[in-house]
């Protein structure tokens, strides 16, 4: 049966990204699937300081612009307290890998009953493209002039495996906005973290590798390349715990 | 009901569950950590939620995702603890929403010691964190006064929108006391508490016009500072000298001002329960001819007695010196106060302002 297929109610309004960005196609994915689940007014917001702030001017849903890299704990809050709403968090790598590792490590660590979607494209956008912890070795940015240094600076870190692996966590993902293929997967992996939160099977984490090209210095196609030939190598994408594994 | 011996922390926890909190996530620090332990098991009998968090700064940020629902949220905390919580203080102001936060305040900068004192007043009352705000700040003087106003911290917080900072010494948390718990209120949402289904609209986070919240943000506290002043006086309208303590240490320093008067020295007590908004009203009450005022105060250097020289300007005409008793920490003794009081009225101790 055919399907229309509409801009979703809670995100028809303009929102302040750069060209070539790929905040716009994973928000509209998000709201296709909370529309699709019947979830689109019965959802919460708790959104991150970066490039994940635009999203809060354009939403008409329920949403609190959180406190630097603090979205896992306000999501947290809000949880305890409307366990009938889904809850999610948009956050970015800097805000939620970097100052907010200690908030997203341990609602992972608690099982929160909470959606967590991470926008990773190996910077800090929002400030002007300086060094993050998923910034590729030999990247340069505005504060790795010379490329990074992965012996001083650490290795670029891989969140959702971490919880994956360490943790008791219901389903995580990653996932990339590279090419149509990949974003219908997206699409998949987004449904699957917000249909575990409506179980009550426990923390969801859905990481999208996502196009910088302002601060890459790239096109917006030869940025996508670089997702498919540098990025992902590194960052596989896939289901890295699939739901019912979870003891 | 009838009074029962209980410590103080214990008291306030479970007057927070009777006053309708339903939410709480801190970490654990002497002396506040009996809050949360009552709480960790309590509230889940009355269908609330605990979060023993990772941090003070998480636990704050829980307690914003709590608030945004609109239920009574809840945190305590002590010095650093406090300090880093901040974030999350400034945050709940900045949009608005009413929470409580807890500080049994103990003694230091820094890592600090577990002594009861009184050293955060101007943290307390200049806001704490980042940015342009005010909380309300409520310093009991006895666990039934703590118990009987931590509903009055969420009822003022829930009407202006804004953080009641309960500031007490450490010693109040620690110490027992005959207590009568107040009855259960009904739990209620505030209205502006998410539902999930955007009941409450909200101004896009670039959308905000800055000049426009300024104005309002001085209408809010202008209202607070004229309806909200609170304190305690006794014996200032013919007083040559007027004490000004709050908390434990104004207990004391009550005591030691009654003794005072009957030695046969004029001296009157005022004592802030408000410590923000400062009770400048009570000082229009005072002897025009007074010689001086007293603040007693359980920290190094002297806090309160800015607010103390600032509140004596505007209510006095004849520059009237204003002397500061810092007794560090702990609480002071009656007969220290007393004997400190006698240099202060022999000239032997230099006016602070």
């Amino acid at each position: 049966m055919a399907v229309e297929r509409k801009v979703p109610a809670i995100i028809d309004k303009p929102m302040n990204f750069c060209p070539g960005c790929g905040h716009g196609i994973i928000i509209r994915l998000i709201g296709e699937c909370l529309t699709e689940l019947g979830q689109d007014q019965n959802v919460i917001y708790a959104i991150g300081v970066g490039c994940s702030s635009n999203l809060g001017g354009g939403l008409e849903a329920d949403r609190l612009h959180c406190c630097h890299g603090r979205a896992a704990a306000v999501a947290t809050g809000m949880k305890r307290v409307n366990k009938e709403n889904i809850v999610l968090t948009y956050q970015g790598d800097g805000d939620a890998y970097c100052i907010g590792i200690a908030e997203s490590l341990n609602a992972a660590y608690r099982n929160e009953n909470i959606t967590v979607i991470t926008i990773n494209n190996t910077n800090f956008g929002m400030t002007g493209g300086q060094m993050s912890v998923t910034t590729m070795e030999g990247q340069k940015t505005s504060t790795s002039k010379l490329g990074r240094n992965c012996d001083v600076t650490g290795f670029p870190m891989k969140f959702p495996e971490m919880v994956a692996s360490q943790f008791n966590v219901a389903y995580a993902a990653r996932g990339s906005v590279d090419k149509p293929q990949n974003i219908i997967k997206l699409k998949a992996y987004i449904k699957n973290a917000i249909e575990a939160q409506m179980n009550g099977e426990g923390y969801s984490i859905v990481e999208v590798l996502s196009p910088c090209p302002i601060n890459w210095g790239m096109t917006p196609s030869q940025s996508m390349e670089h997702i498919r030939d540098v990025v992902m190598p590194y960052f596989p994408i896939g289901v890295l715990k699939e739901r019912g594994e979870k003891a | 009901m009838a009074k029962k011996m209980m410590k103080g922390n214990v008291a306030i926890a479970e007057a927070a569950v009777r006053y309708g909190v339903r939410f709480y996530a801190g970490y654990p620090i002497t002396p506040s950590s009996e809050i949360m332990e009552y709480l960790s098991w309590r509230l889940d009998e009355v269908g609330g939620a605990f979060v023993q968090a990772e941090s003070e700064l998480s636990g704050v940020n829980m307690v914003i995702g709590a608030a945004s629902c609109g239920v009574r949220a809840l945190t305590a905390s002590s010095g650093p603890g406090i300090s880093l919580k901040q974030e999350g203080v400034s945050t709940l102001c900045d949009e608005e929403l009413s929470a409580v936060v807890i500080n049994m305040v103990r003694y230091g900068n820094g890592l600090g010691t577990l002594y009861s004192s009184q050293t955060d007043y101007l943290r307390e009352t200049r806001g704490g964190g980042q940015g342009d705000y005010r909380c309300i700040v409520l310093c009991p003087y006895s666990i039934q006064e703590a118990v009987d106003m931590l509903g009055l911290a969420y009822d003022l917080a829930e009407k202006y929108r804004v953080v009641t900072v309960f500031m007490a010494e450490g010693a109040l948390g620690q110490m027992m006391e005959p207590v009568e718990l107040p009855d259960f209120i009904e739990t209620k949402k505030n209205y502006w508490g998410f539902d999930g289904k955007y009941s409450y609209k909200k101004i896009g986070i670039f959308d905000r016009d800055s000049m426009k919240e300024a104005v309002a943000l001085r209408e809010k506290y202008a209202a607070i500072c004229e309806n909200e002043q609170r304190w305690e006086d006794e014996g200032i309208e013919d007083a040559d000298y007027v004490f000004v303590s709050y908390g434990l240490t104004g207990r004391s320093t009550l005591g030691a001002a009654r003794e005072l008067r009957e030695e046969g020295y004029k001296v009157g007590h005022i004592r802030p329960i408000t410590a923000w908004p400062f009770p400048h009203k009570a000082f229009a009450k005072i002897n025009p001819n007074v010689k001086g005022i007293i603040t007693v105060e359980a920290n190094a250097t002297g806090q309160l007695i800015e607010d103390v020289a600032l509140a004596t300007k505007k209510a006095m005409e004849n520059n009237v010196p204003t002397y500061a008793l810092p007794y560090v920490y702990g609480i002071p003794a009656i007969k220290d106060i007393k004997e400190d009081f006698v240099k202060i009225a022999n000239g032997q101790v230099r006016e602070a302002y």
